[in-house]
């Protein structure tokens, strides 16, 4: 059994047979991909709120305006730089998981710390902008001050924070097990045939990447 | 190493050695164990909620009137104890009884798989579960009372202690609830993964029992679900402690989001409670009647095709909202809708038992008490889809008396019904007849002495999560029904003791339990009583569907999944483990 | 006994007659399923040497008991709408209607009238608390809100319920069939004080009603 590919279709039960074929994936692709559909309905609830609070509320800080003007607080082009990031890292993510595919140690190593880098980079900024919106008065209810110039100020800011709060804790639990995975691939415990938790965690980390995407389009960028 | 675990999705193979106490039973990865500590929580719970139904029952009875050997209850106790009594009800006695017991302790005996996919997470999700309950117990005892907004939370009295002057007890509400959203979404993940890939050779989807087909169409349902109550959730947090302004509309927040994002989970939410409920019911309907389930396809589309009318009725929760009444129309048409497979399941079950040879032992009891009692839920159910007549009867008693006929007289009397027929498997040990048609008959009869009155109360304009009728003129009149409601609860309440001496002395002096008491046709009758951990010695082969009875094949009424017909077999009774060769 | 409460508005009947027919197709429903599972309990009992059928299900049997309740909901939904729709439509709300404007808080109803002129919003309004006067036999439209939390304007006889909520102004409408006194109550738990959230309705002769107004604005 230790030769055979534990990536292949039917799952192996005790007494040397096969199960009844179910979607032809391993038992822990097949569990990540269901526990992202709950993640898809996750988000679902807090940016289908974000909509439905956005525009009923009328009057909003748009993009492109200043802020002495009642425009965005926050800080598009940073966050656009971020998020470049980000999808390079979904780029590399995918690298790695061909590198291992081929077999190939090395590359799955390089690429695995590039993934870690940049995910990690992506959080320190994310936080970093936090600061600075803090510091403006923006949070999640806004200072007496920014509240005056800004419109619905409370609204955007309670929608904002929870909305990428919960998105940067779901990348940084990503990072976490990124780390952990390229510990193991350091280590050498994945090989041609047996390199599941790498296209796991890939999984987790592509669609932390689209949720992402989708975010600072809906929140950043209209 | 990691190759076995990736095959075998992570479990220890069949030399595994000699496990700590702890290990095989406080931290359990076995699925058995598991769904067990989730049977003693669940019935923990179920008392619980329980005792707080008397307390709410006699206040209701008996306004004003000191409890015996203590105080009166307050008007804002029985705002907790309604809230607490449907909170405890809801997520930690009916949900965890299907989701924790049925689903952990049957889907891999059933389907000849020897444990879930994922046994540690199975380990996480019952622990998440204990320490949800924990937190809801523990809002009971701190200081401003527990939550008192309903089991609805409706902001802005559940976002703003202002308003209810409970704080910390509505925050420790709505995190338990959080903690139990993560335990239910671990348990989903396991049951789904387990249907589709870990299914013994022939056991294609079409041979599945329709418990198992109800328990994994609900972990569906339960997995989208979910996240949407964990997402409101975590809003009415912040709204409750950060400032934030999702449903307070002072600062743009809209309190109808709330009941829309609610409902959305909430909906479906009722559907998982009764889902597994007519599935278990349609296995001892089968087994009792010795004869196949009536329609059995049908009821596989039946049952995918409430969950699926289930996500868009939501609304009618919401008809007299303030919602746009166009809305309203949508919903109402969406809502009777959905009573069409259910009363297809009525009729399929009748269709079971028409020229069946009756066995009325006592789970058959329970399932029978199930079919008669969910009628009376269902069809209470029509009245209040119609978005006119729900304009009277909406917040009133007659609400109440449909949520106890579908979550009492269904949900709970069909999680009877599978205690009593899966105890012998569990335990090893039967539990007494005598005692079982006892607790049923009392049961059965104190309930509807109890409920049906309800809807009359309802028809009254009796309103809901009132502490005192008398203080209306209108409800006067209807106190003498209130007073006979109230004590049919308490004696209903004792009619519970014939179950709990049944239950525990069961466990230990009942009597030895054979490998397939009832004369079942499910694989976990093929493996002793209790099963080991492991399951089955090796997998077995399945060659038939799930409900031969009474087969003109066999000489026996029954005829197991695994027992193969090589022409002329007439012995498949005596099948056991591993016949799969 | 006569377990709804009386009738005493325009639309009061016409709700209760859907409830009726509701109340009649479900009791047959009801019985002919009981008896049926009696029935059988009886009938077919288990008993020594016999062997039940082996019947797998009929697809005729599914297609009536589908198409059945199919039509029957159908037909429910239609009458439903009608008097749905007109309770609740604003477009279907009368013309010459006596304008009010509620607010629930907690605990309290508070009821503004239009005052002598019979318009709402001029200086002559005046509110009342747990009081609501109105003319019979001509109709009355709310705009509802609450100060607070979500509170319910129920009022059993006039078969009125809708819910008020802080932030939204929703609308409703009833016309009184009846003189008399009746109760109004809190129909969504708002608070420790929800149970005694009650109101007093009273429902005057027309010109009777002017006189209470004229007494008000006096006051």
């Amino acid at each position: 059994m230790a030769n055979e590919s534990v990536m292949n279709e039917a799952i192996a039960m005790p007494g040397g047979v096969h199960a009844e074929p179910g979607m032809q994936v391993y038992n822990q692709k097949l569990g990540m991909w269901v526990f992202l559909a709950s993640e898809v309905m996750f988000f679902t609830g807090l940016i289908g709120a974000y909509i439905i609070l956005r525009f009923g509320a009328g009057d909003w800080a748009l993009p492109g305006i200043p802020l002495e003007e009642g425009g965005t607080p926050l800080n598009i082009n940073l966050t656009a730089i971020n998020t470049f990031m980000l999808i390079c890292s979904s780029v590399t993510m995918v690298k790695a998981f061909a590198a291992i595919e081929h077999g190939d140690q090395k590359g799955l190593r390089r690429f695995l710390l590039l993934t870690v880098l940049l995910g990690a980079s992506f959080v320190g900024i994310q936080i970093y902008e936090y600061m600075e919106l803090v510091h403006e008065g923006f949070m999640p209810r806004c200072s007496d001050e920014l509240a005056a110039i800004v419109p619905n100020c409370h609204l955007f800011g309670s929608t904002f924070y929870t909305m990428t709060g919960f998105h940067g804790t779901h990348v940084s639990l990503g990072v976490v097990a990124l780390i952990w995975v390229t510990v193991k691939a350091f280590r050498g415990q994945y090989s041609k045939e047996n390199h599941g938790g790498v296209e796991v965690v890939g999984l987790y980390w592509h669609f932390v990447d689209l949720v992402w995407i989708m975010l600072f389009t809906i929140v950043y960028l209209i | 190493m990691a190759t076995a675990e990736a095959t075998m999705g992570g479990m220890a193979h069949a030399h595994h050695e000699e496990q700590s106490f702890i290990r095989s039973y406080i931290f359990a990865t076995d699925h058995k164990i598991i769904g067990i500590q989730f049977l003693f929580a669940s019935l923990f719970f179920l008392l619980v909620g329980g005792i707080m139904a008397l307390l709410i029952r006699w206040q209701l009875g008996f306004p004003g009137q000191a409890v015996p050997f203590g105080d009166p209850i307050s008007p804002k106790s029985y705002n907790a104890l309604v809230t607490m009594h449907g909170t405890i009800m809801v997520f930690f006695a009916l949900m965890p009884m299907v989701m924790g017991v049925f689903a952990n302790y049957l889907i891999p005996l059933k389907l000849g798989a020897p444990d879930m996919a994922f046994p540690r997470l199975n380990m996480l999700s019952f622990w998440m579960f204990v320490s949800s309950g924990t937190v809801a117990m523990a809002s009971l005892y701190v200081e401003g009372g527990a939550a008192g907004a309903g089991w609805t939370a409706y902001p802005p009295l559940s976002g703003a202690a202002q308003y209810s002057g409970v704080s910390l007890g509505q925050q420790l509400w709505i995190v338990s609830l959080i903690l139990f959203g993560a335990s239910s979404l671990l348990g989903s993940v396991n049951y789904i993964t387990t249907v589709i890939n870990m299914r013994a050779p022939g056991m294609t989807l079409f041979r599945m029992p329709l418990s198992i087909w109800s328990l994994f169409i609900t972990a569906i349902l339960a997995l989208l679900a979910v996240p949407i109550i964990a997402a409101a959730a975590i809003m009415l947090l912040f709204d409750q402690t950060i400032g934030t302004t999702f449903f307070l509309p002072a600062d743009g927040g809209q309190p109808l989001l709330w009941q829309h994002l609610f409902w959305f989970f909430g909906h479906p939410e009722v559907y998982i409670l009764i889902l597994p409920a007519m599935g278990i019911v349609s296995d001892i309907l089968a087994n009792g009647s010795r004869k196949p389930i009536f329609g059995y396809h049908s009821m596989v589309y039946a049952i995918i095709t409430i969950a699926f009318l289930g996500w868009i009725v939501w609304g009618h929760h919401m008809f007299q909202s303030g919602m746009n009444p166009l809305l309203g129309t949508t919903f109402m048409i969406s809502t009777m809708a959905i009573a069409i497979p259910s009363a297809i399941k009525v009729f399929n079950w009748l269709g079971t038992m028409w020229r069946g040879n009756l066995q009325f032992h006592t789970p058959m009891l329970w399932a029978i008490g199930f079919v008669s009692l969910f009628t009376i839920g269902g069809l209470s159910g029509i009245f209040m889809a119609s978005a006119s007549v729900d304009i009277f009867i909406h917040d009133t008693y007659f609400i109440v008396a449909h949520i106890h006929y579908v979550l009492f007289g269904g949900t709970l009397m069909a999680s009877f019904a599978g205690i009593y027929f899966w105890f012998p498997k569990m335990f090893g040990r039967m539990m007494s007849e005598r005692l079982g048609k006892i607790h049923f008959f009392l049961t059965f009869i104190l309930y509807n002495l109890a409920f049906f009155p309800m809807h009359l109360l309802g028809m009254g304009g009796h309103m809901r999560r009132i502490a005192d009728p008398t203080q209306y003129e209108f409800l006067r009149p209807l106190q003498p029904l209130n007073q006979f409601i109230s004590v049919s609860v308490f004696l209903l309440f004792l009619a519970q003791i014939p179950f709990v001496i049944n239950f525990f002395t069961s466990l230990f002096k009942g009597e030895q339990a054979p490998l397939n008491p009832w004369k079942d046709n499910g694989l976990e009758w093929t493996v002793p009583s209790p099963p080991p951990h492991g399951n089955f010695e090796t997998t077995p082969t399945v060659y038939h569907g799930p409900y031969e009875f009474s087969s003109p094949l066999v000489e026996e009424d029954f005829l197991p999944q695994n027992a193969p017909l090589n022409g002329g077999e007439r012995k498949a009774a005596t099948v056991g483990a591993g016949a799969g060769e | 006994m006569d377990w709804l409460p009386a009738a005493a508005s325009t639309y009061a009947g016409d709700l209760d007659k859907i409830f009726y027919v509701i109340l009649a197709i479900t009791g047959v429903i009801f019985v002919g399923v009981e008896i049926t599972l009696l029935y059988f309990v009886i009938k077919y009992r288990g008993r020594e040497g016999r062997k039940a059928a082996y019947i797998e299900g009929s697809n005729k049997a599914e297609l009536i008991w589908t198409l059945t309740p199919a039509l029957i909901i159908v037909g429910l939904a239609v009458a439903s709408q009608n008097v749905w729709s007109k309770i609740k439509d604003p477009n279907r709300f009368p013309e010459d209607a006596l304008e009010l404007r509620i607010e629930g808080r907690q605990f309290a109803w508070g009821i503004t009238y239009p005052g002598v002129d019979g318009q709402l919003g001029t200086d002559d309004d005046f509110t009342r608390y747990n009081e609501l006067h109105v003319p019979v036999d001509k109709p009355v439209v709310f705009e509802l809100t609450s100060a607070d939390v979500i509170h319910s304007f129920f009022i059993p006889v006039f078969r009125i319920k809708q819910d008020a909520v802080p932030g939204l102004n929703t609308r409703g409408w009833f016309q009184a069939t009846e003189v008399g006194e009746y109760e109004l109550a809190c129909a969504e738990l708002c608070g420790v004080a929800h149970t005694v959230m009650r109101a007093k309705v009273f429902v005057h002769p027309r010109d009777e009603f002017q006189r209470w107004v004229s007494e008000q604005a006096q006051s």
